[in-house]
């Protein structure tokens, strides 16, 4: 594959990973909330959030191995998992190499989550309230688009959704009141 | 069909899923409407509602 | 006050009170050395031909618990003395008069289940000093061979359920959990554990020492035995009386020196029980057979009479707040539906109550639920109630009371 051609499914999948996860992090809200938003049935948005959220791991998957094997990049290995280390933009990309960890922890705890019981595997979902802010600083400063308007419109327009689902949520009602 | 009402938060995922077996109290919680047999032809549906459950309250034990 | 009685006409109806010893020679003296029976399992036919069966409220057969862990690997034999029920005093009682009975019985059942690990779990109080002090006796005097470890209930009415008595003991509050398992089969620590009211091991040592056609002489064919009952209310002698399954209402509020005042109803079981009016219904004999037909059970041996100078909904009132104030807030059908059941019935209690009131309690007692059986029997009373008193709801509906203003 051309590096340019690396380059582009880079970009590609990184930004269709933050919209993803996006709609992972606000449909995970919303479910939680126990009421139904705008007569989507709640366990239709539990299903978005679920395939939403494993989608965006994979797309990140694509994402960092295209930047694994792209020369202007950089990036090693050892880069992913133990972040700011990296020798092109270590900050930005330490944060992306951040999200991603907590993300396969929270996916990995999720597919377990049987085995490990509720309050291991709601522990360690907490840590989306951490991964995605750190996604989203890494979409700002991390890529070539960095600074480019269209893509500074679509992170406050992913911060706006997400900041919405979390008012929405805890503004509501409390549902334990006669319906 | 087992109910952890320990766990339970009322999401109402489950009642959403299985209308036919329960349904829904005042405050959120799943009322069953029977026993807790799941007949064959709800077994898909149930699968569904113990895995999206958010508090991991609903169980199936083989019967 | 708590007085402990046999029965004036018959002494040897008291097997368990007449038995009682001030310490261990004492017990020594009058019911021998512990009837070990040298090995595992064997212990379970006798139980079996007796036909015991729980005395902490459920009433289920003895043996099949015994079996069911004699089996098992590492087994945990819990002796449950909480008495959450403020109605019931029996076990305090026997804990503080005849503890050895109960103790004994406790070996009995180490030895028969093989028991890795046994406990002595008690309201603290009276009854825990008297248990502490009398372990501290028979473990210098080389009398037990399993050693037992004391832990003290909560004080809440919830303390002594199954799963409540295991939380505590593993070092978390005494709140019950969710069985998927049978305790039996998965309890302290996933092991299989036995939780025996300590009635039932005081019951089970002296069938190990008289055999189970002694066990029968007393009591119903299919309910043999006697029972510890707690007689309260408008009696001359309130206390603990020892008395056959099946002996009439009546004869046991005579047994305790009769009503002071005319009796219209008496509450069977105890918080979770089922009131019975008493002119109807005061010859019922006290046993699992007689009462189910009423939907009533004789549960833990409280019978509270209650005097016509009261008003039944107002006492039924003040029970229900209760119950729903101890409530483990666990699971929200239970967090939600008892209080709103308990303001509900007090409405009613005092004359507030309106034309849907009792079609509401009732839909309320059929949604309450949860992980343990307080939604169900609180729920129990309340439609008890509203049965039995069903004349004073119609009297308290047009803002009187039989009891005077109720406002």
């Amino acid at each position: 594959m051309s590096t340019d051609a690396l380059w582009y499914l880079g970009r590609g999948t990184g930004v269709m990973a933050l919209l993803l996860l996006t709609a992972a992090v606000a449909a995970g809200v919303l479910t939680w909330s126990g009421r139904t938003v705008a007569g989507v049935p709640r366990f239709a948005v539990a299903v978005v959030h679920r395939n939403a959220g494993l989608i965006a791991t994979v797309l990140l998957v694509v994402h960092v191995s295209t930047l694994l094997f792209d020369p202007y990049a950089q990036l090693k290995l050892a880069d992913l998992v133990v972040p700011f280390t990296s020798i092109y933009r270590p900050l930005w990309i330490g944060l992306g190499a951040a999200a991603f960890d907590l993300l396969l922890a929270i996916v990995v705890t999720s597919m377990l989550r049987t085995r490990i019981g509720l309050r291991g595997w709601r522990a360690v979902h907490w840590f989306a309230y951490a991964s995605w802010p750190l996604a989203l600083l890494h979409v700002l400063g991390a890529g070539s688009d960095a600074g480019q308007a269209w893509l500074r419109a679509l992170a406050v327009t992913c911060f706006i959704v997400v900041a919405g689902a979390a008012t929405w949520r805890f503004a509501g009602r409390s549902r334990e009141v006669p319906v | 069909m087992h109910i952890d009402w320990t766990a339970c938060r009322g999401h109402g995922l489950c009642t959403e899923l299985l209308p036919e077996l329960l349904d829904r109290d005042r405050w959120g919680y799943p009322l069953p409407r029977t026993d807790s047999t799941v007949p064959g032809e709800l077994e898909a549906p149930a699968r569904q509602a113990a895995r999206l459950c958010p508090r991991l309250a609903l169980h199936l034990n083989a019967t | 006050m708590t007085i402990i009685e046999e029965s004036p006409s018959n002494t040897r109806i008291s097997r368990l009170l007449s038995a009682a010893a001030a310490d261990l020679d004492q017990h020594h003296a009058i019911s021998g050395p512990v009837p070990w029976r040298k090995g595992t399992g064997k212990l379970i036919g006798d139980v079996q031909a007796a036909g015991l069966t729980g005395r902490g409220g459920a009433g289920f057969p003895t043996w099949r618990k015994l079996a069911a862990l004699a089996t098992a690997e590492k087994p945990v034999v819990i002796a449950n003395g909480a008495e959450g029920e403020p109605a019931s005093t029996k076990d305090a009682a026997l804990l503080t008069r005849a503890p050895h009975l109960v103790l004994d019985g406790l070996q009995l059942i180490a030895e028969t289940v093989g028991a890795t690990a046994v406990y002595l779990y008690v309201k603290p109080g009276p009854a825990a000093d008297s248990a502490r002090a009398v372990l501290a006796e028979r473990a210098a005097k080389r009398w037990d061979r399993y050693p037992v470890r004391v832990v003290e209930a909560d004080r809440t009415f919830i303390a002594g359920e199954e799963s409540a008595v295991i939380a505590k003991i593993s070092g978390r509050r005494a709140l019950p959990f969710d069985k998927r398992r049978l305790i039996v089969h998965s309890g302290l620590n996933g092991r299989a554990t036995l939780v025996q009211n300590v009635e039932t091991l005081a019951h089970l040592g002296q069938i190990a020492r008289n055999g189970p056609d002694w066990f029968r002489r007393l009591g119903t064919a299919e309910e043999p035995g006697t029972f510890l009952a707690t007689v309260g209310g408008p009696v001359a002698r309130p206390g603990v009386y020892e008395v056959p399954i099946g002996i009439p209402i009546s004869a046991l509020l005579e047994l305790a020196g009769g009503a002071t005042e005319p009796a219209q109803a008496t509450l069977i079981g105890g918080y979770h029980g089922t009131w019975l009016p008493y002119g109807a219904l005061g010859h019922t004999p006290l046993s699992r057979a007689a009462l189910a037909p009423l939907g009533g059970s004789p549960g833990a041996g409280v019978v509270l009479a209650l005097p016509r100078s009261r008003c039944g909904l107002r006492e039924t009132a003040t029970i229900v707040r209760y119950l729903a104030a101890q409530s483990a807030r666990q699971c929200g059908p239970c967090r939600n539906g008892l209080p709103a059941m308990a303001a509900l019935f007090d409405d009613l209690a005092q004359g507030r109550g309106g034309p849907g009131s009792v079609a509401g309690l009732h839909e309320l007692s059929t949604v309450v639920r949860g992980a343990c059986h307080h939604p169900d029997g609180s729920a129990r009373l309340v439609r008890s109630a509203l049965d039995t008193f069903d004349a004073e709801v119609r009297l308290h509906l047009t803002g009187r009371c039989s009891a005077g203003d109720p406002r």
